[in-house]
């Protein structure tokens, strides 16, 4: 039998804390399949953030440091300083990348850090309990946003990847999603993409993933892949925003 | 090739029954199965083998990385 599919190495062998259907695990995933192929998981070093993705140094078998809220970019700058061969990226929340950490992410891009930025946008605080995030939809129900948000109440939600893509000193900035496999290829091909810019020391590298929060969505997790597939996805545009090799704009 | 040998193989104590690799199978050939795995989750089984397409589709979409996928070695004539 030839092998079409198989657990990636990186990934460790173990139950995750996600909720089922969280597309935590993928991004996870996708990530170690792509440390596996590039053979770069001795030199990769991961900083983790605050939210549901704080345990991830539990499921990639690589070195990780547990950053203070929102302040993953800064410390990936000073390991990258420290160690300039290094394979160093941050793997953040929508609350720990744009909301606490705003400054942090910017600065990032700002300043051209040869680092690699990973934010899991799923428009809500997953870990705390489904409060409204800064990329909440308009008109999404929350718990702290019980009758939908208001942009007159609760101001507009905000573009990461935009934001990023317009900093002088950011190589790539895209935004992608993994509701299904045609979005998760794509992920792919920008992670693997992040990775070689960041390894040709060409600047800094942003890639937002439109993720799923079945759990305070209050769906399962089919109609949450949809859900990201039709209201997300349609809100936050998909594709390159910033690519510095080659004019692929989108 | 092996007849008996599955296509889609399921680490039953990962699977969480998430459904979302039911719902992305082009060729409807996986089902939430009768077992139960020690967290309490009925884990996904293939049941119609002949029919898979060995495509991968739901070990790229499985959140839990539990699925394998093998494709038979085709022996040319």
């Amino acid at each position: 039998m030839k092998v079409v599919y198989e657990r990636p190495k990186t990934l460790e062998k173990v139950v995750n804390h996600y909720c089922p259907g969280c597309h935590h695990g993928i991004l996870h995933a996708l990530i170690a399949e792509v440390l596996d192929e590039m053979n770069l998981a001795d030199k990769a070093v991961a900083v983790a953030p605050v939210g549901c993705a704080v345990l991830a140094y539990n499921y990639l078998d690589i070195d990780w440091i547990e950053a203070p809220h929102g302040r993953a970019v800064a410390i990936a700058t000073g390991i990258k300083l420290a160690h300039p061969d290094l394979l160093v990226f941050t793997y953040q929340g929508d609350g720990d990348a744009a909301s606490i950490g705003l400054a942090e992410t910017m600065y990032g891009a700002i300043r051209g850090m040869n680092v690699t930025t990973f934010m899991y946008n799923n428009a809500i605080y997953g870990m705390t309990g489904g409060q409204m995030a800064p990329t909440t939809l308009i008109g999404m129900k929350t718990t702290t946003s019980p009758y939908g948000r208001d942009p007159k109440r609760e101001g507009y939600p905000v573009k990461m990847a935009e934001t990023i893509a317009l900093q002088g000193g950011t190589a790539f900035s895209a935004r992608s999603s993994l509701y299904n496999p045609r979005a998760i290829t794509d992920t792919k091909k920008y992670i693997r993409h992040a990775f070689e810019l960041q390894m040709a020391k060409a600047g800094y590298t942003f890639l937002e993933v439109v993720g799923t929060c079945p759990t305070n969505w209050g769906m399962t997790p089919v109609e949450a892949s949809e859900f990201a597939k039709n209201e997300l996805a349609k809100f936050y545009q998909l594709g390159v925003l910033k690519d510095v090799e080659g004019s692929e704009q989108k | 090739m092996n007849e008996g040998a599955l296509k889609v193989v399921v680490d039953e104590e990962l699977c969480k029954q998430c459904e979302l690799c039911v719902s992305i199978c082009p060729v409807h050939v996986l089902q939430i199965s009768s077992r139960i795995n020690s967290k309490g989750f009925h884990p996904v089984e293939i049941f119609d083998n002949d029919k898979c397409i060995s495509c991968g589709y739901c070990a790229m979409t499985c959140p839990e990385r539990a699925i394998a996928v093998y494709k038979p070695e085709v022996e040319r004539a």
